[in-house]
């Protein structure tokens, strides 16, 4: 890898519950907003509670959804839908766009 | 008090009833009579250390290893190093547990700082992490230690806590699943954030308070639907087995009621009682005031049961085992044999150290794992120092139940710090079956020990006083001197004893001397009469004599006579 202090590719781990409309509301929300401001790509596992509750357990989610950004360093535990997109950009430490 | 309240008896519940999930905590099972509400959540309320986790945990434990039901432990509160390491040292072997699938723990870490809301959310994946759990091992009891964690990491949501809360409940309902929830007591509230509401099913609070340097802790069952429950505070503590709560017994006033007696150990109180003694699995009080000799006289009592081959406890509260066998053995009473025997167990422990509720818990551990048939406490009245008033009475009484219920014979002593007030503070006299007191009696300069028996249920007693004798011989009751001074004990008593004692042999001196004088006397009337007699014989001899020679001469004089007549007969018939 290069001497460059170049950001850290996002790794995330998202946990929703199940298929429903909602979580697909939560998914692609998140997507769009990884999208539009990760320039240099990101990567997304997506777990379903009810599909590995083992994990569920390991990982010690409590809140669905819930969005675990491990990598860069600290991690950060999200819990919510991704409506408030600033609280998201800062705990992600994606730069946010200042509103006048 | 003890009231019907408290002692709940399976004839005592409503008829449809829910049924109850047995805790296995000492006590408790009786105080609600039977454990928790199967398949209802629980709301254990209490501040922190109040051992809201340990009551949990119990719980899961001895569903797991008493009652076969496995249980999952959620827990916010601590990490499982701590929570093994901590349970280890009261005999819970979670590990074990664990790997025997009996148990399952699930530890939640929650870092508030670490968590950003981002929109919303539901707690559907700790439902999951729940459900998962209780599948995996087949649980029937869950415990949640503490809810309040919740409250804390997601701080900005607390209605959205709470309706995530319920609908976990309507879960565990609907499952089956008893369950224990624990929670922070609030000011106004029953509960921090009114979770009350809708955990009505029956609510337990936990309390803990520092009285005269003492900690107390006290367990409440707030309310229980569709079943009695004892309404009063309970003490409890938490000891080397873990939560007791105590003291309970689960009987009411029908017991069982022995007619066999059993000796005192002191022959003359056997006497005043009946002539046989008390009654087993009775309660015998020995009040007096310091140094009348209680611990001397319950003493024989301990060494009667041990001659009996019975085992017997001794708790000692302010002399220590040392102590007390050198200074019995002063009166004969060989303490060290039984304890060699292993039929005399002692345990010591100053009054001032621990609470009430701690020496009454050890005492029921320890009556537990001997299974005496006679237990001492001396004195119960140390008890009394550190603790509120009614209580005292309450918790002592209650431990006279239980001991009572056990069939075991409870000997306690009680110092009364004044010789005029016939109470030992306690208000226990009107409890026991029998009430001995000892007394100081004063006179002729010295002082003497007296004991009387206030009162004996069943039985006809002596209602005198008696002089209580202790001395290198042993311990004897002996009757006392009324003389026309009063009660007459000690040297006084000696001197009259001595004063009748020189009567008598007075008296039978006297007899002696008038048996003599009449032997005397029968002499020289025999003598007299010897000489009368002889006087008489040689009387009688003569006067034979006599009459023989008159007899001689009467025949003499008739022989002439009749000669004469005859030769004058002879002379007219020979003429010229």
């Amino acid at each position: 890898m290069t001497d460059e202090p170049k950001p850290e590719r996002l790794h995330l781990m998202l946990f929703i519950s199940g298929a429903s409309p909602a979580s697909a509301q939560t998914v692609n929300r998140l997507r769009g907003l990884c999208d539009r401001n990760c320039p240099d790509g990101y990567e997304l596992e997506i777990v379903d509670v009810y599909q590995q509750p083992e994990l569920v357990s390991s990982r010690g989610v409590v809140a669905v959804p819930s969005l675990f950004k491990d990598l860069p360093l600290p991690m950060r535990l999200l819990a919510g839908n991704f409506t408030d997109e600033p609280a998201v950009l800062a705990a992600l430490g994606l730069p946010t766009t200042k509103d006048e | 008090m003890l009231t019907n309240t408290d002692v709940v008896g399976l004839e005592d519940q409503p008829r449809f009833q829910l049924p109850k999930s047995p805790t296995g905590i000492d006590g408790f099972d009786e105080i609600t009579g039977g454990g928790l509400p199967v398949g209802r959540p629980t709301l254990l309320c209490g501040p922190a250390g109040s051992g809201k986790s340990l009551f949990a945990l119990q719980f899961l434990v001895n569903g797991a290893t008493r009652f076969g039901e496995p249980g999952v432990f959620l827990t916010f509160e601590e990490n499982r190093a701590d929570l093994v390491a901590n349970t280890g040292s009261l005999g819970l072997d979670l590990d074990g547990l664990e790997r025997d699938n009996r148990l399952l723990i699930d530890v939640v870490t929650l870092e508030p700082e670490s968590i950003v809301e981002t929109g919303d959310f539901d707690l559907e994946a700790l439902m999951v992490r729940l459900a998962w759990a209780v599948e995996k091992i087949g649980a029937k009891r869950v415990a949640i230690d503490s809810v309040e964690a919740l409250f804390v990491a997601f701080s900005s949501k607390p209605a959205l806590i709470r309706s995530e809360l319920q609908r976990l409940f309507r879960w565990l309902k609907t499952q089956g699943l008893t369950a224990v929830i624990t929670g922070e007591r609030g000011v106004t509230t029953l509960t921090r954030h009114g979770m009350e509401e809708y955990l009505a099913d029956c609510v337990v609070l936990l309390d803990q308070r520092v009285v005269a340097e003492i900690s107390t802790r006290r367990l409440r069952v707030l309310k229980y639907r569709g079943s009695m429950h004892g309404s009063n505070e309970y003490p409890f503590l938490i000891g080397v087995d873990g939560l007791t709560v105590l003291p309970i017994t689960s009987l009411s006033l029908e017991q069982k009621v022995s007619n066999e007696r059993i000796s005192t150990g002191v022959f003359g109180l056997d006497e005043m009682l009946g002539g046989q003694g008390v009654f087993r699995a009775s309660s015998v009080l020995i009040s007096g005031t310091a140094g009348t000799g209680k611990t001397t006289l319950a003493t024989s009592f301990v060494d009667a049961a041990c001659r009996r081959g019975e085992s017997v406890l001794y708790f000692s509260f302010e002399e220590s085992q040392a102590e007390i066998v050198r200074n019995m053995a002063s009166v004969d009473l060989d303490l060290a044999r039984w304890v060699g025997q292993g039929l005399l167990h002692f345990h010591c422990e100053r009054a001032t150290t621990l609470g009430m509720e701690d020496h009454l818990a050890t005492m029921q551990r320890l009556v537990k794992q001997h299974a005496p048939a006679l237990v001492v406490i001396d004195p119960v009245s140390s008890l009394a120092r550190g603790a509120t008033g009614l209580d005292v009475s309450a918790m002592v009484m209650r431990q006279i139940y239980y001991l009572k219920s056990a069939g075991i014979t409870a000997v306690l002593t009680a110092l009364n710090e004044s010789e005029v007030v016939e109470s030992t503070g306690l208000n226990i006299s009107s409890l026991v079956d029998t009430w001995l007191r000892v007394v100081t009696l004063e006179a002729s300069g010295e002082r003497n020990r007296g004991l009387y028996v206030l009162k004996s249920r069943g039985m006809a007693h002596s209602n005198q006083i008696r002089e209580f004798i202790l001395s290198g011989t042993g311990v004897r009751i002996v009757p006392v001197y009324v003389g026309p001074g009063g009660v007459l004990t000690g040297s006084a008593r000696a001197a009259e004893e001595t004063v009748e004692r020189d009567l008598v042999l007075g008296l039978d001196q006297k007899a002696a001397e008038l048996a003599t004088a009449l032997e005397g006397r029968r002499e020289a009337v025999e003598t007299h009469v010897a000489a009368l007699r002889a006087d008489f014989e040689t009387e009688e001899s003569l006067t034979k004599r006599l009459m023989e020679t008159t007899e001689e001469r009467r025949q003499a004089l008739q022989s002439d006579r009749t000669e004469q007549g005859r030769k004058r007969t002879v002379a007219s018939t020979v003429k010229p």
